[in-house]
């Protein structure tokens, strides 16, 4: 091993694989996310980006290959070392994932209040609100009550609320409407380059791409097809990408009938 | 030829069968000690375990009283019918009361929170499952089975008993009734049989009993919970599931414990 000059990209995935009984889901994933780089990886459903976020994450471990943050190898971390990693980490959930038990402020201040007492986790939780544009009094009901829209940013205040390194979403703008989706771009777009955070997205939605995107990964086969800044996805070259950005049901992507 | 291949997807179905009936138990056998160890190691969650013990406990009350209730008297009606039979009317309070103590009242009660309590833990937590919930407190720090699992455990465990133990009075309460009203007891009488008769070892075996039924009871909704299938039918399966093998496991657990309490 030489000493290189230049940081380990924040986080670095080298031949991760995965498979799910007979169903390989990550081939091959090797991909790159540098340090306050927004990467977004695009790819048709059932293409395993959501695997590879998880992954990363922790939520699933891979069967071969390697996954660095830093440059320190957290492919099998456990217990106490996982949870240290995950103290670093945020996530918004596809769904939200909020918890349907707990009032508001006590989902955006979960994690607060398993270091913080209660009073100075719930100005903590209201000032995240107010970050996502929710009002005060949001606090105070229950996640079933609000919609749609609602939930997702109370989502992104919980995965922000311990101000973590690295933020990850998951199809952060689906079942959403387009003015809904709209602001939840430009608020992960504000947060992620105010925070200095460091942001993995998962995504199909091309609008949500342009956005938010510093790099592009387009996964499908379970294998990084093409890996670039997002100044070059049109110009690409790449079929996978060309077919996937353009919406075009004839390419090297067979469509499912 | 083609008996042999049918012979042999038989075994094959046989073998897979047997595998996954091994594999099922250990899963849970994995699960289990892994909650309980939870229950012991901080961080703990009162909150939850206060809000688990009022739901698994406090709610379940108005069920197992009537259960108790309805139990004891026909309980009497029946002693009293069988015991004319040889002369030995008399026996209808102390029968009640062994009947209740060492084996309905925890039984019937444990049956009953059953239904209601595995049903509705593992729908909650199979829905936290499909939602991503429980991805969800994995990805907040927080062990989802020490968050979610263990609370209830312990909450079950220790309300199952109290739960009984109300239980054991009112079905007692119910014979009393029916033997003063119907079957003309004299009250005191009746009171007095009852209290001679009833020993110790009678109300805390049962007490032990639903200890271990309140156990499974959260146990089975917790692990098909935290197991389900994808979906509304991956819930709809775990809540079925958890229900039918509670209440299995709990009719399996009285007779071996009664074997020990009481077989010689």
């Amino acid at each position: 091993m030489t000493e290189s000059p230049t940081p380990p990209p924040r986080i670095a995935l080298q031949n991760v694989a995965k498979r799910f009984g007979a169903n390989a889901v990550l081939r091959d994933v090797t991909l790159e996310v540098g340090r306050g780089r927004s990467l977004v990886i695009i790819g048709g459903s059932g293409t395993g980006k959501s695997v590879t976020l998880k992954c990363v994450i922790g939520l699933i471990e891979p069967d071969s290959g390697t996954i660095r943050l830093d440059g320190e190898d957290i492919t099998h971390a456990r217990g106490r070392r996982r949870d240290a990693l995950l103290n670093r980490f945020g996530m918004l959930f596809q769904g939200a994932a909020l918890f349907d038990s707990l009032p508001v402020w006590r989902n955006v201040a979960f994690r607060v209040l398993q270091t913080r007492p209660a009073k100075d986790a719930r100005e903590i939780a209201i000032e995240k609100l107010r970050r996502v544009g929710l009002t005060p009094d949001v606090a105070d009901r229950f996640p079933a009550e609000l919609s749609g829209g609602m939930q997702k940013r109370v989502g992104l205040a919980r995965a922000i609320a311990a101000e973590p390194e690295i933020i990850f979403f998951d199809e952060p703008t689906t079942g959403l409407d387009p003015i809904m989706a709209d602001v939840i771009n430009d608020l992960i777009r504000e947060i992620v380059s105010e925070m200095g955070a460091t942001a993995m997205t998962i995504t199909h939605d091309m609008t949500s791409v342009r956005r938010i995107a510093d790099d592009v990964a387009m996964l499908h086969d379970g294998v990084v097809q093409w890996l670039g800044p997002i100044a070059d996805l049109d110009n690409s070259a790449n079929p996978y990408v060309d077919q996937f950005i353009h919406g075009r049901a004839d390419g090297p992507i067979a469509a499912v009938r | 030829m083609m008996v042999l291949g049918t012979l042999q997807r038989l075994v094959a179905a046989v073998g897979a069968a047997t595998l996954g009936l091994c594999a099922g138990a250990g899963r849970l056998a994995i699960f289990a000690a892994g909650s309980v160890s939870h229950v012991f190691r901080p961080p703990f969650y009162f909150g939850e375990f206060g809000r688990q013990l009022l739901r698994i406990g406090y709610f379940s009350l108005p069920v197992v009283g009537l259960t108790a209730l309805f139990t004891g008297a026909a309980l009497a009606l029946q002693i009293y019918a069988g015991g004319a039979r040889f002369n030995a009317e008399t026996v209808v309070p102390s029968i009640v009361a062994i009947g209740i103590t060492r084996e309905l009242g925890p039984v019937l009660g444990g049956l009953m929170v059953a239904g209601r309590v595995s049903a509705s833990v593992a729908a909650e937590i199979a829905t936290m499952r499909v939602t991503e919930q429980i991805d969800a407190l994995t990805t907040l720090s927080t062990n989802p089975q020490k968050y979610l699992v263990a609370p209830r455990l312990l909450a079950a465990t220790l309300a199952l008993p109290a739960l009984v133990a109300v239980g054991d009075a009112i079905g007692i309460l119910g014979g009393f009734l029916v033997g003063v009203g119907r079957l003309n007891f004299n009250e005191g009488a009746y009171m007095k049989n009852t209290l001679d008769f009833l020993e110790v070892g009678d109300v805390t075996s049962g007490l032990v009993k639903a200890a271990v039924f309140g156990f499974i009871i959260a146990l089975m909704g917790c692990y098909h919970g935290y197991f389900s299938g994808r979906g509304a039918q991956g819930v709809g399966r775990a809540t079925t599931n958890a229900v039918v093998s509670a209440s299995i496991m709990i009719l399996a657990a009285n007779y071996m414990l009664t074997d020990i309490f009481f077989g010689n």
